[in-house]
């Protein structure tokens, strides 16, 4: 059985920054439920001592050295912004009025 | 912002022990970002320090920067910390608008040191042993600045606007083990511990260490337990206290605030709080909560740092003095008061003193002029403003009234040229033939002899009629062909006067 | 139709340097091309004819000029939508990123500007490349030039259709599940997914970082190698960046022997599960690689069981991640819920309009895999299993010198069959996924057709890390073979599309 619950699916939701309807809620709770049940199964593969795998290719000390690179000038780094105002992208307020 | 209610501090000691724990985060002043090759420069305009990867654009990638890696290790070796063999990145997601990608790059359980200690000073003279958990690596964000509303703060504005210069800027954070028994010492130990910190990352040359620019900043966790119990109470963590003295008030204001509600039998929120330093109090800000699921992960974009043995031992060699005993050297060197010495402590003058008196002056001729008139100097001028001058020049002033040359009252003149620009305290005082006469024994001389000629003038002085020196001044004058100070002939009149 | 649409990169090169074709010519005949099928193909979302042209005509001064060249310069090219260029919007098929033009190039891009090739356009995929139909692009979804009615695999559909319609010799693919593979395999077109590492990610757009790798796309296997070899290479902006060559994938194709190479067959994908015709097919190139004097042995890689449910882990939570910059603050889009709304809602909003319904799915699956109380269970689970996975490779790859399997389990398959299935349209990648979570190199090669619907079928051979020379020797010979038995090329099976 699913632990994939409307609620849980919210906060995932908000979480991850996405606005959902009820019925989006209501769908994607079976099918996440369905998909969550399906990769479960990876814990019954693996054992307390298997080592896990973040890179696929085993790699260290990769570094860059400390040089300054040509920056973006302020028109190009703001070319894709919906918004800007004196050289700064513009946001809508952070907080609701306290 | 409701002021909270405050338990007498004596009373809340009595009462509670204190636990405090602190983070530090230390800015690299590396010359280009964490992961980027732009410029790691304070006050540019907004958004040119920015490229694809600091701003987030779709398809960039981090790349680590070397030397901030190195002076990371430099940190961790300083503060006694074991080195992590094998430490990744990883990402700790959490959406705001001054974080472009969304997450923070950073370290989670392989920090790149861990395990460390820090002998602290406090006032009294105690020493305190503080346990370092770790200093990791991570990035910091962009600056927000918040439009509209009364106060230009976050609440109430009507719209942000965010400059990502600063961020991807290298930063040091380093957490302190839970510090018991510091009592009522607390805030005195946590600013301390703060000045410590600063020392250390000033003296490895990794980081500018202003806190005044936010290059040194401080969260102060807080927390009380009733004397004799074993549970960690519920703590607060004060956000981004930005000076020393704020972090001795801010500490000190959450035991009393805290003690109020133990006492009254309520219970602390476990939450982010806000110090106003022109209010001298903290505020609520956001409660701890499901929010805070920060879902680190390895940083697949980047590999993992694996920091050899023979890297760790030529960075190991490469650190200087620890502050603390540069300190217990100095002060046997230069043999000042231990007032004295820990005014110079306090004031932050320990390098210019030193560099001042290893370019030839004497120590207590170093210590009056960087305490004295350079510091009044320094106050007058906006915040963080420093003198214009070397000590190497100071030293050379020194210099020139040790050998006579020039006087106090025409050193200070001099000193005036010197931070105007007009080169170094010897070329002003030849430039405008300030190399006076000052030397008073061969004014006393010849003023003495002048005297001679005019018995009655002392005895004019004396009844106040100051016309008569000026017979005096003029032989003395003439005597010493136009090199003497007419207005220190005149003092010295006086002075014989006087006797 | 153009003769010269239909020839071989290999043999257009040729014509080039020879002058006996100009590169204007050559990107004229391509761009007629699409002028004429792209209606009806859908690969294109943006096409740049002006900037290939110009592209072209300097390639072509330059020759005249007697300047030294790139070998394949003047060779035009597509590229897949997720790889920013300046001149070009670069969607990645989602409506949040709809007409952003990035400020600079994707490492790939470079290179190929470098080379001298000019760009022909932009290529559908599946939004921010999760999905293998293409009916996932926010744009509509690329057709199988065989069956129009059928989907071109994905998520590089565009990639795939574009060289198999004739509107592009090469192509730029990009591969985290099977995204350059499985649309090669129902296409009857070739692709590789390099070793990962070996071409530069910078510029990509991120889908899932451990897992992306950038490849060729085109429809023989010498072109694909040539392909290869222009993008390959150590890039220092990408950390994961190979250091070393991996050497002349060209030359390695050209070996067209396999004698004493040990080839594995691995259990777990054959038999059961795969359509009839692409089993067949399967059986029948083992025994051209045997006759060959190739030596046929039998690997096991039990773990692969577990590889979809890791894949569906692992790339769900890197992606949550990597598309959380996608917050209407810096570029695209930025939808307004009403009036005085905080940044926090705008962000929500605009991430609920600008992603489709996969791309939700995903992010909040990975969202949910690397939440606290979940992380051990799923995520973590999850990278365990890619260590076994990776046992599995190296055992296997100790037996064996190459292995092969059919890249997908069906031949193209019906737009709208799938879609409303997420578990079913996983389950295409069965064979695709192991090698990027292994990290390994793979390719899908034409394999004759299926006798039941006439349909392409593909095989996928693998080698270990930096062997990327070997499939391209393995699968040199294997086309050769298959030319042999079958009497032409495979794309010359293909029907002709109806002209505009």
């Amino acid at each position: 059985m699913s632990e994939i619950t409307p609620d849980l699916v919210r906060h995932l939701a908000g979480l991850a920054r996405i606005l959902v309807s009820d019925d989006e809620v209501e769908q994607l709770t079976k099918q996440l439920g369905l998909i969550a049940d399906s990769v479960a199964t990876v814990s019954k593969a693996i054992d307390a001592d298997t080592p896990a795998t973040s890179h696929p290719i085993p790699m260290a000390n990769v570094f860059r050295e400390d040089v300054v690179e040509p920056s973006l000038s302020q028109a190009e780094a703001l070319s894709g912004a919906p918004d800007s105002y004196e050289g700064r992208f513009k946001v809508n307020a952070i907080l609701d009025e306290e | 912002m409701a002021k909270a209610e405050l338990m007498n501090y004596e009373k809340a000691l009595e009462q509670f022990e204190v636990v405090i724990g602190l983070e530090v985060h230390v800015e690299l002043n590396t010359k280009t970002k964490m992961f980027c090759g732009c410029k790691n420069e304070f006050g540019n305009e907004p958004n040119t320090n920015v490229c694809p990867i600091c701003i987030a654009l779709p398809g960039a990638l981090p790349a680590v920067n070397r030397t901030a890696v190195e002076s990371s290790i430099k940190i961790g070796l300083a503060l006694g910390c074991d080195i992590q063999p094998t430490g990744r990145f990883a990402r700790k997601n959490y959406f705001y608008p001054d974080l472009a990608k969304n997450f923070q790059t950073s370290q989670y359980d392989e920090p790149i040191a861990f395990n460390g200690s820090l002998e602290v000073e406090v006032p009294s003279g105690k020493v305190h042993n503080v346990l370092i958990e770790r200093a990791h690596m991570e990035e910091d964000a962009g600056k927000l600045t918040h439009i509209g509303g009364a106060t230009g703060r976050i609440q109430g504005a009507e719209y942000s606007l965010v400059d990502y210069n600063r961020a991807g800027v290298p930063l040091v954070e380093i957490v302190t083990k839970p510090v018991y028994g510091a009592g009522a010492e607390a805030p005195e130990l946590a600013a301390a511990y703060v000045r410590s910190i600063r020392e250390i990352v000033k003296a490895l040359g990794v980081s500018d260490a202003r806190m005044e620019r936010g290059n040194v900043r401080c969260d102060a966790n807080v927390s009380l337990r009733p004397h004799g119990t074993e549970k960690l109470g519920t703590r607060t963590e004060t956000k981004n206290v930005n000076s020393l003295r704020s972090i001795e008030r801010a500490v000190r204001y959450e035991i009393q605030r805290q003690a109020h509600i133990l006492a009254n039998g309520g219970t602390i929120i476990q939450e982010t709080r806000h110090w106003h330093e022109d209010k001298g109090a903290t505020s609520a800000g956001r409660p701890k909560s499901d929010a805070d699921d920060y879902r680190y992960f390895p940083e697949p974009d980047l590999v993992p740092v694996q920091p050899s043995k023979e890297l760790i031992e030529s960075l190991r060699a490469s650190l200087p003095e620890k502050p603390a005993d540069r300190r217990k050297r100095l002060a046997a060197e230069w043999n000042f008061s231990e007032l004295e010495f820990r005014d110079v402590v306090n004031a932050d003058l320990l390098d210019q003193i030193e560099e001042t008196v290893a370019a030839g002056a004497k120590p207590q001729a170093a210590r009056k002029w960087w305490m004295g008139e350079l510091a009044r100097i320094a106050n007058e001028a906006e915040e963080g403003a420093v003198p214009n001058i070397t000590p190497a020049q100071v030293a050379e002033l020194a210099k020139l009234i040790e050998d006579g040359k020039i006087n106090d009252r025409l050193a200070r003149e001099v000193l005036g040229y010197v931070l105007a620009g007009e080169g170094s305290p010897a070329e002003i005082v030849a430039a405008r033939g300030l190399e006076v006469v000052s030397d008073d024994g061969a004014l006393i001389a010849a003023i003495e002899a002048a005297l001679a000629n005019a018995p009655d003038v002392i005895p004019a002085i004396r009844e106040g009629r100051m016309q008569a020196a000026g017979q005096v001044i003029g032989a003395v004058m003439k005597a010493m062909a136009g090199s003497a100070d007419a207005a220190r002939v005149r003092e010295l009149l006086i002075e014989i006067a006087n006797k | 139709m153009s003769d010269l649409i239909r020839k071989n990169a290999s043999e257009l090169v040729e014509l080039l340097r020879s002058k006996e074709v100009s590169s204007v010519e050559v990107t004229k005949a391509h761009l007629e091309r699409s002028d004429a099928v792209d209606g009806a193909v859908h690969s294109y979302l943006y096409q740049s004819p002006e900037a290939a042209l110009i592209a072209a005509a300097e390639i072509d001064r330059q020759r005249a000029a007697g300047e030294s060249l790139h070998p394949l310069a003047g060779l035009p090219i597509a590229v897949k939508d997720n790889l920013c260029t300046t001149d070009a919007p670069t969607t990645a098929g989602s409506k949040i990123l709809e007409g952003w033009l990035p400020p600079y190039d994707a490492t790939v891009v470079k290179k190929l500007r470098a080379a001298g090739m000019p760009i022909l356009g932009k290529t559908n995929l599946d939004e921010f490349a999760m999905g293998s139909s293409t009916e996932f692009s926010a744009f509509g979804p690329s057709k199988n030039p065989w069956d129009l009615e059928r989907i071109p695999g994905g998520s590089g559909g565009g990639s795939s259709s574009v060289v198999a319609s004739f509107q592009a010799p090469l192509a730029i693919g990009s591969d985290t599940g099977g995204s350059i593979r499985f649309p090669a395999a129902v296409t009857g077109t070739v692709g590789t997914k390099p070793t990962y590492g070996a071409v530069s990610r910078f510029g990509v757009i991120a889908l899932a970082s451990s897992l992306d790798q950038v490849g060729p796309v085109a429809r023989n296997v010498l072109d694909t190698a040539l392909l290869q070899d222009v993008i390959a290479g150590h890039d220092k902006h990408d950390s994961t960046s190979l250091p070393e060559s991996l050497g002349s994938m060209a030359d390695a194709a050209r070996k067209l022997d396999v004698k004493g190479m040990r080839i594995g067959v691995i259990k777990q994908l054959t038999g059961e599960g795969f359509q009839k015709g692409v089993s067949a097919r399967f059986q029948e190139s083992l025994n051209l690689l045997q006759a060959a004097g190739a030596e046929i042995v039998e690997v096991s890689c039990p773990s692969f069981e577990y590889a979809i449910a890791a894949y569906y882990l692992i790339l769900p939570a890197e992606a949550s991640s990597n598309l959380a910059k996608y917050d209407s603050v810096r570029f695209g889009m930025r939808v307004e819920p009403g009036e005085n709304a905080t940044i926090e809602r705008v962000m929500a909003a605009t991430r609920e309009a600008g992603f489709g319904p996969e791309v939700k799915r995903r992010i909040i699956l990975g969202t949910y895999a690397l939440s606290s109380g979940s992380y051990d269970k799923y995520y973590g689970a999850a990278l365990k299993v890619r260590t076994l996975i990776q046992r599995d490779f190296a055992e296997a790859f100790s037996k064996a010198d190459v292995l092969v399997s059919p890249t997908a389990p069906t031949t193209a398959f019906k737009f709208g069959e799938k879609v409303d299935d997420p578990l079913a349209m996983y389950l295409n990648d069965i064979a695709t996924i192991p090698a990027n979570l292994a990290g390994i190199p793979g390719m899908s090669l034409p394999n004759g057709l299926a006798e039941e619907d006439g349909l392409p079928v593909g095989i996928q051979l693998l080698a270990p890390a930096r062997e990327d020379a070997r499939l391209y020797q393995v699968g040199g010979f294997l086309e050769k073979a298959h030319e042999q038995v079958w009497g032409k090329r495979m794309i010359d099976f293909a029907p002709e599309l109806e002209v505009r």
